[in-house]
């Protein structure tokens, strides 16, 4: 340990400049609540569908039933994650990893490394995979997964999505014991620390999430989303529906006319992707002010989820359109 | 002869996985080799580490033996026509490769064949293993498998990276998940980069060994058993706690294992042992140390898979003590913010946490449980007049209540501990006197009690029948459901409620009625949305009942061990208590075997059939009414039997009443002689109806007087009654 330690956003650039070399998108953070990088959907829609692709970002993550009111020194409400996705994964993913921790100066020969079995699953997201977490001297830096099935469909092919916990490696390579105590940077009037910059965000919103926010109010964003989101699905799956099946999702309505390839290109299945992550961020507060009944709850997940669902599918249609479209360009 | 070596190189696999695919592999392998022919009973030696799965079958012949054998053809009349071979004939010939001439005929149960000796030749080892290994690698079972390539042609646990395929010193060119085996194998994955280069399965092990891989599972076992003495005696006097399965796991986690010592600061000893205990076994997979006394020590053991400089070991204790001290500061501050509410604050909260979806929240079984505890009180402290009713009452409802802490949402294996302590640590919060919450406190300690076969049951009384009400208040919920356990299907774990209410029976000698305690959870029920989702309420009694009987028919088998014939024998007479069943079981065990009783049990059985014969011919019901002192006795040894029955029948009774089942068989051993006698000398089946009415109804009378301990028709007569 005779190198300075990284600061919290040489860390980031080393993992930037690590996956760019790998070829990856640096995307930037999505700029919709979410709980995880996961839920970007540069990972959920991204891994649909069998275009390869890799990407790269930082993801700050809200869980409001995380928050710890700034006290608690190993809690966040908002921590961030970076987020790698590898579409499809190289033969040689775990070696790439192990290389990314020489990059942000992890010497493996003087460090304990293992992968230790620990299977994801997003309810919400109807998505899965199998996969380890990664173990760095006992502690948990790395969530790798193999992605299998996201918005309830398989993927062909599957992904590495390999997610570093941010806050806890920096303050390993620096050697603190809060996560309020990373230096940030070296500022010209000395350390600007993590707490300084962030120490705020996490009183505040530990005061809304659990005590101010406005159940009523929440029910009611709520249930607007997700009115606005099932329109989307819904007008999708009229206008691109077979024409021998009669469409479920509509009684009382005509039958929409099929969509141009036009239309259905340009459909908005990203802003129906964005007020699905709305209602699961407001899913998460309403849980965070224990104002979900025990029978509610797995309802609750349930509207989430379908609205994944119906996205997942709908955007996979919209992909093969895209397909055909290109095709057609080409010839 | 030559040996095969198969090595399948993967992603780290689940260490929980890893013991029992290498099982598998080596008995896939192993059948295999014996199926084709190979080997009549290889030897196969199996390797495993995370990283890979290997087996080494050894003498196998390079080829399968040549097989003479016997190939009939068409029927010898359609053979020849005119003296000349038909074209049936000459195409058999033909297929068989087999020149007309050498044709025979051969006789079989179903005519004379025209037939062929030919011999098959065996196919090269080389050949078929290449063929019929990927097959078996395929086959192995996962818990949970995935798929890597595109259009999912295959599964594994993890993606499959190399294959090794060695006879003797030739590859074997099997192909898995595209992969084409080879003679090149990895080492560890940090400590050897370079390939390891195999030339034969005789290398294998110590090639690996080489390249810092451990290979097998015992070599790991004892380097790490060794390295943990070696560790803690840097400690003066303390030990490391033997943990079976936390061996198992860091056995099945490393390639290269070796051991450090690291510490912890003494003021957390202040935390609970269960509390620090749980973190470092289930969280970080740390050995705990004890001094001599066998008091927590302020230390742990980490198993690393890798070796390092002592500047690395320095390095990788900072970064483990860093991780455990946070970890404790968790915890301690969990504690702490979970003292803001007594568990009685927090029974309210219950009504958030759901139980089962059908079944309602925490809070509706915390009601549910706290009644069905009270009738079970009273009704337990007819025989057990010590057991305080107040303490189940009030442990009853705040039994779950630990759920709702932080400590336990952190570290859900300690549920029902944590609520144990939380309720020492605020009794007076509580407003309990100390002996009181202390009583409580354990109930609820205990109330997942007994958590396996081996973990004892409720310490006290009071934790007995709290454990008894939980579980019983889960069986009935989802009976009433319809969702009982079939097969290997068994989600909610209700056959381990069930043997734990057994087994809280029988160790806390509680004679209580299965049938009233589980009639009596349903009603708890009563009036509830969940009564609303019931579907088999109407088959609950029986449900109920047949599930009861088996996980009793379990105990007393497999953990009591009473032979089979002994357990059904007893629980023909009953199955509902426990305790008794218990007792009649110890009673019958001991005569079993015993002449008197081989006599009795070869008699009953003879009563057994005479009575069903005679109901099946319609000339007996056992409902027929005969005053005995009218029955017409006309031998002696009619009226003796009468007179013994009679006699036994009234002073057994008493005994069987008192549970003195040893004194009830022991008295009734007497009938033999004169039952032995009846039937040498008189014939039961007579053509007088009123005489032989009387015989059997004598006959039944004695079938009964046994009927209250067990069924001896029942038990197996081992050698000839004499």
């Amino acid at each position: 340990m005779t190198a300075k330690p990284l600061t919290f956003q040489e860390l980031i650039l080393k993992l930037q400049d690590f996956w760019a070399r790998q070829g990856c998108v640096l995307q930037q953070p999505l700029d919709v609540e979410v709980g995880a990088g996961t839920m970007s959907p540069e990972t959920f829609l991204r891994v649909l569908g069998p275009k390869p692709y890799r990407v790269a970002y930082v993801q700050p993550s809200r869980r409001p039933a995380d928050g710890r009111y700034g006290e608690n020194p190993n809690r966040l409400y908002k921590h961030t994650q970076y987020q790698v996705i590898l579409k499809a994964p190289p033969e040689n993913v775990q070696e790439l990893y192990l290389e990314s921790l020489k990059a942000i100066g992890i010497d493996l020969a003087r460090h304990d490394i293992k992968f230790e079995e620990d299977n994801w699953e997003a309810p919400t997201l109807a998505a899965w995979g199998v996969g380890w977490q990664v173990m760095l001297d006992g502690l948990e830096i790395t969530q790798f997964t193999y992605f299998q099935q996201c918005g309830g469909i398989d993927l062909d092919p599957m992904c590495a999505e390999l997610t570093y916990g941010l806050e806890r490696i920096a303050a390993f390579l620096q050697d603190v014991d809060s996560i309020y105590d990373i230096v940030w940077v070296h500022g010209p009037d000395g350390d600007v620390t993590y707490g300084d910059i962030r120490l705020p965000d996490e009183e505040q919103f530990s005061v809304y999430n659990f005590e101010k926010a406005d159940v009523e109010r929440l029910w009611q964003h709520l249930n607007a989303y997700e009115a606005e989101c099932q329109a989307l699905i819904a007008e999708y799956a009229a206008g691109t529906a077979e024409p021998t099946k009669k469409s479920k999702s509509e009684s009382h309505t005509e039958p929409a006319a099929k969509f141009t390839a036009e239309q259905r290109r340009r459909f908005p299945l990203l802003p129906a992707y964005d007020l699905c992550l709305k209602c699961s961020h407001l899913f998460n507060l309403l849980d965070a002010r224990g104002a979900i009944s025990v029978t509610e709850r797995v309802g609750v997940i349930q509207r989430v989820r379908n609205l994944a669902v119906g996205i997942a599918r709908a955007w996979v249609d919209q992909l093969s359109e895209q397909k055909v479209t290109a095709t057609a360009a080409q010839v | 002869m030559a040996d095969f070596l198969l090595e399948i190189g993967t992603e780290e696999i689940p260490a929980r996985m890893i013991a029992s695919a290498t099982e598998e592999l080596q008995r896939r392998i192993g059948e295999l080799v014996t199926r084709e022919r190979l080997c009549y009973a290889a030897r196969v030696d199996a390797y495993a580490s995370p990283r890979r799965l290997a087996v080494v079958a050894h003498g196998l012949a390079t080829s399968q033996p040549d097989v003479a054998e016997q190939v009939l053809g068409p029927g010898a009349a359609h053979a020849y026509k005119d003296g000349k071979p038909t074209q049936a004939a000459i195409a058999f010939a033909k297929r068989v490769g087999v020149e007309l001439d050498q044709l025979t005929t051969a006789t079989t149960s179903k005519g004379i064949y025209l037939a062929a000796d030919v011999v098959k030749k065996g196919k090269p080892a080389l050949d078929l293993l290449a063929e019929l290994v990927p097959k078996e690698i395929a086959a192995l079972y996962w818990a949970k498998n995935m798929y890597w390539r595109p259009g999912k042609p295959e599964r594994f646990v993890r993606p499959v990276r190399w294959l090794v395929a060695l006879l003797d010193g030739e590859v074997v060119p099997l192909e898995f998940g595209g992969i084409v085996a080879g003679r090149t194998s990895r080492g560890h994955r940090i400590l050897s980069d370079a390939p390891v280069q195999l030339a034969s399965p005789a290398d294998y092990a110590e090639k690996l060994r080489a390249a810092n891989v451990l290979p097998s599972y015992s070599e790991r076992e004892s380097k790490i058993r060794k390295a943990l003495d070696a560790a803690v005696r840097q400690v003066p006097g303390a030990r490391w706690r033997e943990d079976k399965e936390l061996l198992d796991t860091v056995v099945n986690l490393t390639e290269s294992p070796s051991v450090i010592l690291g510490n912890f600061d003494k003021e957390f000893l202040a935390l609970p042992e269960e509390v620090l205990v749980t973190v470092m076994r289930d969280h970080q997979k740390y050995f705990a140390v004890e001094d001599a006394s066998g008091k927590l020590a302020p230390h742990f053991l980490a198993v690393l898979n890798t070796a390092t400089d002592s500047e690395g070991e320095a390095i990788v204790r900072h970064g483990n003590e860093r991780v455990l001290r946070a970890r404790f500061n968790d915890a301690r501050f969990f504690w702490k913010t979970d003292q803001r509410f007594t568990l009685k604050d927090r029974v309210a909260m219950l009504k958030s946490v759901t139980f089962q979806k059908e079944l309602g929240s925490y809070y509706d079984k915390a009601t549910r449980t706290q009644r069905l505890g009270s009738q079970l009180s009273a009704a337990t402290t007819d025989f057990r007049p010590e057991l305080r009713q107040g303490v189940v009452y009030k442990a009853a409802l705040m039994a779950k209540c630990d759920l709702t802490t932080e400590l336990v949402k952190e570290f859900t294996e300690l549920q029902g501990i944590i609520g144990g302590l939380y309720v020492v640590h605020q009794a007076e919060c509580m407003k309990l006197s100390e002996s009181t919450a202390g009583a409580i406190g354990q109930a609820i300690y205990d109330q997942y009690k007994p958590a396996s076969m081996e973990d004892g049951v409720p310490r006290s009384l009071e934790g007995a029948v709290l454990a008894i009400s939980d579980k019983a208040d889960t069986i009935a919920g989802m009976f009433a459901l319809g969702m009982i356990p079939s097969g290997s299907k068994d989600p909610f774990a209700l056959r381990r409620a069930a043997n734990g209410i057994v087994r809280i029976l029988a160790e806390h000698n509680l004679p209580l009625s299965l049938k009233r305690i589980m009639a009596d959870a349903l009603r708890q029920y009563k009036d509830s949305d969940a009564e609303s989702r019931f579907t088999a309420v109407a088959q609950f009694e029986q449900n109920v009942a047949a599930f009861f009987r088996e996980r009793l028919e379990f105990y007393l088998r497999d953990i009591k061990g009473y032979a089979y014939d002994v357990v059904n024998a007893v629980l023909a007479s009953g199955a509902d208590d426990v305790v008794d069943a218990l007792a009649r079981a110890q009673a019958v065990a001991k005569v079993r075997g015993s002449e008197d009783f081989e006599a009795i049990s070869a008699s009953v059985k003879r009563i057994k059939n005479i009575l069903r014969q005679a109901v099946e011919a319609g000339k007996w019901s056992a409902s027929t009414e005969i005053n005995i002192a009218q029955q017409l006795a006309d031998s002696d040894a009619e009226r003796i039997l009468a007179k013994q029955t009679e006699d036994l029948a009234s002073s057994t009774a008493l005994l069987c009443l008192r549970k003195q089942y040893d004194e009830a068989l022991a008295a009734l051993a007497s009938i033999r002689r004169p039952l032995d006698d009846f039937f040498d000398k008189v014939m039961v089946m007579v053509e007088d109806e009123a005489v032989r009415s009387s015989r059997l109804h004598l006959l039944q009378k004695v079938a009964s007087t046994f009927q209250s301990i067990a069924d001896f028709s029942e038990v197996v007569i081992e050698r000839n009654a004499s």
